[in-house]
């Protein structure tokens, strides 16, 4: 029954994607060329109003582009034409520097929140302020002070990142169950040894729904970071094919950010599925 | 001789929003000797968790202190193993990983190999041997308690706590829980104090039954010694022609003494809990000070045949 259901799902998510693609193909195909018009301005004007051709580009396009890219992803010809597989490479080394960062200060602060009630009074006030500024709002007080747009950028992942992982941890080890405290109460064991055979084990599923929640925002953050401060990096580089009004290249920038982030997902899904006990 | 286990005079009070403090219970003496097994039992709130807790140093007392072996107790102490009735095994390590953190908080400087040896014959001990590298969730819930009293074995504790270690389990797996408990504590003369619901289940297995009554404002009513032989067995149990004597005396406490007892002992000291031996015609007295109080039980216990 379940095998059945998966292949029903599979043939339905084939027909969806087999729709779509035929959909958009009829939406952006040639309308046939526009006759009557003086060849000159026809020429000025260019193949969108002359040949009827939409400026969408079709599913052909993009696939003949996405080859183009998939087979030379790594080139480099100058600061504004470099491969996709270089571009992403750039906002992935970002996002690591910025989300491992924040994991160093969340986690390690969230035991601390999450242990003590007197400093989760204490610094409750600044995390409810600090939690809901958009990340991007820090970006000119991180240009002006740190001066390099690249760890600029940096820094608005870690900003991004921290919270949720900061407010899961505490929240993870604030709630281990009486029961299992008092275990290690009776046994006499240590902070620091309760710390990371009880508190940590118990709390790490909580933990991890925080490190992919964070993932997932340094993820859609850096997109933005990287049009503002431009340079490189896939958000730039769809800024870039902007400008260039190249909308094939932003579609294939737009499917491949949507690659990597699910990537990063599974992968911290896979993670958490490690420690996750069964009760 | 001196007491093993003393509980003097100790109260819990909580802070009741707007207004003052509930008391739980005030100025409560208990005392057990080495090698003795106690049950106490009491309707549901009176505050037999709370004794237990400060017992094993996890609750402090508003008033009063409890001294072990001749030392007043401050906190916990590898020296008390406390089972809980919820079993509180860690799910995420297996049988043995359970046992085996016990063990090495006991001994820290143990090697791997010793300390896996000594958990695996306190599991040997409970009868789960082969189930070692099974996790918690794959256990039924008696097993999951059978490895609850191994771990606290393994420590060699002075003292075991019990808090209704059986109440969640089938009859006939209560049953035997209760025969390897019985089994392991006279083998070990391990002092045991346990919190129980059941009747039976204490006439079986205690020494002492410490009856109290209703909170808030709860009291040690009185101590009844357990008429039975020690070679009784929970089969025959209520064969033995001193059995429904001692049931009946602890069912009618139970039923009707318990809520009543405010106000109709009026002399009750609680520094002198009378202790009784329930006998085939009458209960017998069998201490008594001040000599109010031994009215007191008299009149109460007499009226039980
Ligand atoms: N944190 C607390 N604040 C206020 N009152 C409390 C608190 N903890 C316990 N109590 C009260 O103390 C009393 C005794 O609780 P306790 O858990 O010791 O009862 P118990 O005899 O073990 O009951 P049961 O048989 O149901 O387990 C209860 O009436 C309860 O309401
Ligand atoms: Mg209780």
């Amino acid at each position: 029954m379940s095998g059945s259901l998966t292949l029903r799902a599979a043939i339905v998510s084939v027909a969806l994607f087999a729709v779509f693609v035929l959909g958009w193909h009829l939406a952006t195909r040639s309308s046939g060329a526009t006759s009557g018009m003086d060849p000159e301005y026809a020429k000025l004007m260019g193949a969108t109003a002359t040949q009827g051709k939409s400026a969408m580009p079709g599913p052909l396009d993009v696939a003949s582009k996405l080859w183009e890219h998939l087979s030379q992803p790594f080139y480099d010809k100058g600061p504004n034409d470099k491969g996709l597989g270089i571009q992403i490479g750039y906002s992935i080394g970002r996002v690591l520097v910025g989300y491992l960062l924040a994991v160093v200060v969340a986690i390690p602060l969230g035991f601390l929140i999450g242990m003590s009630p007197l400093m989760h009074k204490a610094l409750d006030p600044y995390i409810q302020i600090l939690k809901p500024i958009s990340p991007l709002a820090w970006m000119p007080l991180a240009l002006y002070t740190i001066k390099d747009s690249s760890i600029s950028a940096i820094f608005v992942i870690f900003i991004c990142a921290v919270w949720p992982m900061l407010i899961n941890t505490a929240f993870g080890v604030a709630s281990v169950r009486r029961e299992w405290i008092n275990v290690a109460r009776t046994l006499e064991v240590g902070t620091l040894r309760r710390a990371f055979t009880v508190v940590l084990p118990a709390a790490a599923p909580t933990i991890l729904t925080g490190m992919r929640i964070s993932i997932g925002i340094a993820w859609l953050v850096i997109v933005a970071a990287e049009m503002l401060v431009g340079g490189t990096g896939i958000g730039y580089f769809v800024w870039n094919e902007w400008n260039n009004l190249s909308i094939t290249n932003v579609i294939i920038a737009i499917l491949l950010i949507g690659v990597v982030g699910m990537f990063f997902d599974q992968l911290l899904a896979r993670v958490a599925r490690l420690v996750t006990f069964p009760e | 001789m001196s007491d093993f286990i003393s509980i003097e005079a100790i109260a819990k009070r909580y802070p009741v929003r707007g207004r003052g403090t509930t008391t739980v219970f005030e100025n409560l003496w208990l005392s057990m000797s080495r090698g003795e097994f106690g049950c106490i039992i009491g309707h549901s709130g009176c505050g037999k968790t709370t004794i237990l807790n400060i017992l094993a140093g996890l609750d402090r007392p508003s008033e009063g202190t409890v001294i072990v072996d001749g030392e007043a107790i401050d906190g916990t102490s590898l020296d008390r193993a406390v089972i809980f009735q919820s079993h509180a095994l860690f799910p995420w390590r297996t049988v043995l990983g359970n046992v085996a953190f016990a063990v090495s908080s006991k001994w820290p400087k143990w090697s791997a190999a010793k300390v896996r040896a000594h958990a695996q014959s306190f599991i040997d001990l409970v009868g789960l041997s082969g189930s070692e590298a099974k996790h918690p969730s794959e256990l039924s819930g008696g097993m999951k308690q059978r490895v609850g009293i191994a771990r606290a074995l393994s420590i060699t504790p002075k003292i075991l706590l019990m808090d209704e270690p059986f109440s969640a389990l089938d009859a006939l797996t209560r049953g035997t829980l209760q025969d390897e408990v019985r089994r392991i504590c006279l083998e070990t003369g391990q002092t045991t104090f346990m919190i129980t619901h059941d009747v039976d289940e204490a006439i079986y297995l205690a020494d002492k039954i410490f009856l109290m009554t209703n909170g808030p404002g709860a009291v040690l009513a009185e101590v009844v010694e357990n008429p039975l032989p020690k070679d009784r067995g929970r089969i025959d149990l209520h064969r033995h022609p001193l059995y429904y004597a001692t049931r009946n005396h602890i069912l009618d406490f139970l039923v009707t003494r318990s809520k009543s007892f405010a106000e109709t002992v009026t002399d009750h000291d609680p520094h002198h809990v009378p202790v009784i031996r329930p006998g085939i015609a009458e209960p017998t007295l069998l201490s008594l000070t001040p000599p109010p109080a031994a009215d007191a039980a008299v009149r109460t216990a007499g009226r039980h045949p």
